[in-house]
């Protein structure tokens, strides 16, 4: 299936007070495919993404969602564009279904309210207002208003914020088919496991650029070496000495202790060091409970990127 | 520009915007449900300026000099133009640093309503607010004994106009350029000094001291003059509309300057 970008930023530069927050930043979003913009906070998603909602213009570079300019031609976009804002964006004192279908009149043809309510589980909380809702409540409100009007490029701001999983699995739904529907999704999240769930793309975002990008598999076999290096992560039931494994495993190969009871084999495994090291450990009596090659999880190479330091 | 080819797909008939005037007309009516639904608000515009007329008129603990006039036709300009006043700018100001606070503003610029329909909307509804106002406000004067100049009841409405530009501007530079929590404290001050001070309900004119002079230069001494001029002596005062015209302009100017959307 051919894929035209809908999203297409070239070297955004926008500064707050003379502090930079983007900085030379570079994404494509494909229509028909769910792109998670992934970084820690403050690292220049929302402000990124408030730059293709025309929400803010650019200090610098060129933002094109639907080959349009957000801000310039601001009149003719905003017809396809929907939008799910962090802070959510909704009228404290407005009954939930009072605002979707409020929101539903600017468009010439929006989805039927009544079902997109029902899809998303609204109906319990129709008549609610917005101020005694719950935060998953708000973000499912929030939502249904983003996609009222057919948008062929949603953008979602942290949308998972806040939801529980019922919830989640009811908008995740919801985003892969609108993506199956030909849109371009973007949504920024910190949540590596949300990025897994539901991304086609991944951008990996940190002081305002992007580190990282590519299909979630992409990025988790970018952590292994292409000289054949791979790691073997064993987790024992008891402590081990990692020195101990070194020595029979001999040279070629790295042991480090993750925490007491879990240890880290770097070289170039393989079947034979797998059966190694469960023997040796045999042999001291300790237990495996776990035994992981090659698996890292986005979040291993998320922190390998930006560091495992707190900010 | 064009909108590049997108897949086939169910949405391949396009997204499209409502009318404008339909966006606008239906951002109105949500406006003026909002304020008319909040009971602190309808407390504001509504009912304290109808109790203020009844009790101004029916007992005499404030004593006022008006000018051979009967009590109602001398007040009820001034509390129709107070209550002007708590449309265009106290609830449009409360109303509108809130919706900004909560990023309201901006989730529906994204919308086809854009920034512009979101303006002319917030007017729209204001205006409809005071039509509600104007119709119980008068009706309850009418009750009381009030008999306006009929050739003034037309240009009373072009004072109200007036009034709600400079006020609704007023409304616009403090809700987009302070804090919500700000905004609140400040609009229902701001309405309280003007109210009792700024020429409103005492033209200003009555003032004691220089204030009879400060107030007949503020927005509020004005509008009451308007008001006043209109519905007492059926002309509209040159002076007081060239200084609503002349707030407009110079609060419209720093709003649209100094506005924040974020």
């Amino acid at each position: 299936m051919p894929r035209s970008p809908a999203v297409e930023v070239h070297g955004l530069v926008k500064r707050y007070d003379g502090r930079t927050v983007v900085d030379g930043l570079d994404l494509t979003a494909d229509a028909g495919r769910v792109t998670a913009v992934l970084g820690p906070n403050g690292a220049g998603k929302t402000t990124t993404v408030e730059c293709c909602e025309g929400l803010r213009s650019p200090d610098a570079g060129t933002v094109r969602v639907l080959g349009l300019d957000p801000v310039a031609d601001a009149a003719a976009l905003r017809p396809a564009v929907g939008v799910m804002l962090q802070d959510g964006g909704l009228p404290t004192g407005v009954r939930a279904q009072e605002m979707l279908e409020h929101v539903a009149r600017m468009y010439a043809r929006p989805l039927d309210t009544g079902e997109l309510a029902e899809r998303l589980g609204l109906g319990a909380f129709a008549r609610t207002t917005v101020r005694r809702l719950s935060g998953g409540q708000r973000q499912r409100l929030a939502l249904a208003v983003a996609v009222v009007g057919r948008p062929r490029a949603v953008f979602l701001d942290e949308p998972s914020a806040g939801m529980d999983p019922q919830s989640r699995l009811a908008v995740w739904e919801l985003v892969r088919e609108l993506r199956d529907g030909g849109a371009a999704v973007i949504l920024t999240t910190h949540l590596m496991e949300e990025a897994e769930d539901v991304a086609d793309q991944v951008a990996v975002v940190d002081h305002g650029t992007v580190i990282a990008r590519g299909t979630v598999p992409q990025l988790l076999a970018a952590g292994v070496d292409r000289d054949g290096t791979a790691t073997l992560v064993v987790d024992t039931a008891s402590d081990v000495d990692p020195t101990g494994l070194a020595a029979r495993l001999g040279g070629r190969f790295t042991v480090e202790r993750r925490s007491g009871t879990s240890l880290a084999v770097s070289g170039p495994v393989a079947p034979g060091t797998v059966a190694a090291t469960t023997g040796w450990l045999a042999e001291q009596d300790v237990l495996v409970t776990r035994l992981d090659l090659g698996r890292r999880t986005l979040e291993d190479v998320f922190l390998d990127l930006t560091g495992r330091s707190l900010r | 520009m064009s909108v590049p080819d997108a897949p086939a797909t169910p949405l391949a008939d396009g997204p499209a915007a409502a009318p404008p005037a339909r966006r606008v007309l239906a951002q109105a009516a949500f406006e003026a449900r909002m304020i008319l639904r909040n009971g602190e608000q309808v407390l504001v515009a509504v009912v304290i300026p109808v109790l203020a007329l009844v009790g101004l008129v029916q007992t005499s603990f404030v004593a006022l000099d008006t000018d051979g006039m009967s009590r109602v036709d001398f007040l009820t300009p001034g509390v129709l133009a107070l209550a002007v006043m708590t449309a265009s700018f106290t609830s449009q100001a409360i109303a509108t640093a809130f919706d900004r606070r909560n990023g309201v503003l901006r989730l529906m610029a994204t919308t086809p309503l854009g920034r512009g329909g979101l303006l002319a909307g917030k007017v729209l509804g204001v205006l409809a607010v005071e039509a509600v106002q104007v119709v119980l406000i008068g009706a309850a004067a009418l009750v009381l004994g009030w008999r306006p100049d009929p050739a003034g009841v037309l240009l009373a409405l072009v004072g109200v106009v007036l009034g709600t530009a400079a006020f609704t501007a007023l409304a616009l530079l403090v809700a987009g350029t302070l804090r919500a929590e700000a905004v609140l404290a400040l609009a229902n001050l701001l309405l309280l000094v003007l109210a009792l001070g700024g020429g409103v309900i005492v033209p200003a004119d009555r003032l004691p001291g220089p204030l009879a002079t400060l107030a007949a230069w503020l927005p509020s001494g004005a509008l009451g003059d308007v008001l006043r001029g209109a519905l007492v002596d059926g002309a509209l005062p040159l002076v007081p509309v060239l200084v609503l015209a002349g707030w407009t302009a110079v609060l419209g100017t720093l709003a649209a300057r100094l506005f924040r959307w974020h």
